[in-house]
């Protein structure tokens, strides 16, 4: 599905800033997997996931998709592979624009767009279905801008456009990590049955020990740009908070993991 | 009782305003919908009259001088587009630079700074002959431009590729992540607006009867000013509202600018007296702490 083959990133090479946020990952993610990453506070894990989604282009290695190399394709190129949510719920939506509108766009994410109406009545009543999934009320309120709704609200939205035509990889990258409690859970709820009803392979970056413990079927952590561990399977099924402390407590400096 | 000096300013009023309402739509599309503050205007709109001025006196038909001059405007605008995001020059420098080499350009164009259109047929000429007061067919023309440009805008940006558009001012990056290439759209609508501007001051250079080099001084002023205005009165909600208040905004704009010349402003002083406005209208809002009284703007 996607392998990247000892990818490397180094910001601002050879100046006395330079950091190294990707220092050689090779990783396979299978069709149907849904991986869990989680690492301290500059362990990589954002730079991971912009190399893969194409926002940044690696300096080494290389990455494919489905056998075919995307490595130098820009991101507006990748996009009919690739759904991605951010952990701002602004940035998954535009929010001067209405609720059908911002659909219609993501429906036609990695297509050809023409001179053909953006919503027409078919299409808002395909919406006003599918929005009635989420049961947040919002199917009633198709002509609102998104600038009206709550932040969860927004990234439910988000979570639905992104899904909207199926991307073959999910990205998420802390996606619930600025919603309060309630909302966050709603919202992983609403990614799981998503997930698992389309057989998504996703990627989700959390900060959150028990999220990635108690989500999908295998589990990675970064550390100083490198894969520190990778357990999958039936390991990952009985994992603790406990287990991996025990294990990794030495590379778990940051607490705000723990949480 | 409205004295009769200040009703005869209201044609006058209406006629400018019409002709110069399409600027404001160009800007519509720049700073409201792209939110690209774009400053090639000063140098597309005396294009857009240099180019028609010269085919005309050349003795090209005004029909087929204004689609040059309209295709003109597109270009420069994508031209600073270019500059923008290829060469990756700050939005407001690269509108600077196009608008300097425009200078030079429309200089080049008419041979000569100024090119006057009173003994030649332009597309106005048999509008004018007609047998009743002038105000009525010219007015009716413009107003017709006016709208068909309006309605088209509309309609375009309810459009797929005119949503990719909105969003590439609202959100760049979320719509680049589903896959649309945000460079080919912020030059295809500067484009666009530019191209609105040179059919203006195509249509305005024939209004007047000449067309000088120096015409385009303070356009995006005056038509920030306009939208300004429209906004306050039509809100800003959805395009349609834009552009309608684009246009109610250039003629009560206009009407502002007779009335004020009426009441002792001397001419000299008008665009001091119109950045003031701009300055003011955008300045309160930040004096008084409300949020989001400022343009939304990127590359600033």
């Amino acid at each position: 599905m996607i392998r990247l083959e000892s990818v490397k990133k180094t910001f601002a090479k050879g100046t006395i800033d330079e950091k190294v946020a990707i220092n050689g990952i090779s990783l396979h993610v299978r069709k149907g997997d849904f991986v869990t990453v989680i690492g301290s506070n500059g362990a990589g894990k954002t730079t991971f996931l912009n190399l893969t989604s194409g926002t940044f282009i690696p300096d080494e290695g290389d990455i494919f998709i489905d056998g075919s190399k995307v490595t130098h394709l820009p991101e507006h190129r990748r996009a009919k592979y690739l759904g991605r949510i951010f952990q701002d719920p602004l940035m998954g939506t535009a929010a001067s624009m209405t609720i059908e509108e911002n659909l219609a766009m993501a429906d036609l994410r990695g297509k050809r767009r023409g001179l053909r109406w953006g919503v027409t009545k078919s299409l808002r009543e395909h919406y006003r279905h599918i929005l009635s999934v989420l049961d947040l009320g919002l199917e009633t309120r198709l002509k609102d801008t998104v600038s009206l709704l709550s932040g969860g609200q927004r990234q439910s939205l988000t979570l639905l456009m992104v899904t909207l035509t199926l991307p073959k990889l999910l990205l998420l990258d802390e996606h619930t990590a600025a919603l309060d409690p309630k909302t966050a859970q709603r919202v992983i709820g609403l990614t799981k049955k998503i997930v698992e009803k389309n057989n998504l392979t996703t990627i989700m970056v959390t900060h959150n020990m028990q999220q990635a413990i108690k989500y999908g079927n295998r589990m990675i952590m970064l550390h100083e740009g490198k894969v520190q561990f990778d357990i999958q399977g039936e390991e990952k099924a009985a994992l603790t908070v406990e287990e991996v402390v025990r294990r990794f407590g030495a590379e778990l400096k940051d607490e705000a993991l723990l949480v | 009782m409205i004295p009769a000096g200040l009703l005869r300013t209201i044609p006058i009023s209406l006629e400018q305003g019409l002709a110069y309402g399409l600027v404001a739509l160009g800007i519509v599309i720049t700073f409201r919908i792209l939110a690209f503050p774009d400053l090639t205007v000063d140098g597309s709109f005396p294009l857009g009259a240099a180019v028609v001025s010269r085919l005309i006196i050349e003795g090209v038909s005004p029909i087929f001088a204004i689609i040059m001059a309209i295709i003109c405007g597109f270009l420069a605008g994508c031209c600073t587009g270019i500059l923008n995001t290829k060469l990756k020059i700050n939005s407001l420098l690269a509108g600077i630079l196009m608008m300097t080499m425009l200078y030079s350009v429309n200089l080049r164009i008419m041979g000569r700074s100024n090119i006057q259109l009173l003994t030649v047929n332009t597309l106005l000429t048999p509008l004018e002959n007609l047998d009743i007061n002038r105000f009525i067919p010219i007015i009716t023309f413009f107003f017709i431009t006016l709208f068909v440009v309006k309605f088209l805008t509309d309609m375009f940006f309810n459009t797929q590729i005119g949503f990719a558009m909105r969003a590439t001012g609202d959100n760049e990056q979320m719509i680049r992540t589903l896959g649309v290439n945000t460079d080919h759209m912020t030059v295809l609508g500067i484009g666009i607006s530019n191209a609105f501007v040179a059919l203006s001051g195509a249509l305005v250079a024939q209004d007047q009867g000449f067309s000088d080099v120096g015409m385009g001084i303070g356009m995006i002023v005056a038509g920030l000013a306009s939208i300004i205005i429209g906004e306050a009165l039509f809100g800003k909600k959805t395009v349609q509202r834009m552009t309608l208040a684009a246009i109610f905004g250039s003629i009560i704009y206009k009407l502002i600018i007779s009335l004020g010349l009426r009441l002792g402003l001397a001419p000299t002083d008008l665009k001091m007296a119109t950045a003031v406005m701009v300055i003011l209208a955008l300045g309160i809002p930040a004096l008084k702490k409300e949020k989001e009284g400022k343009l939304h703007l990127r590359g600033v």
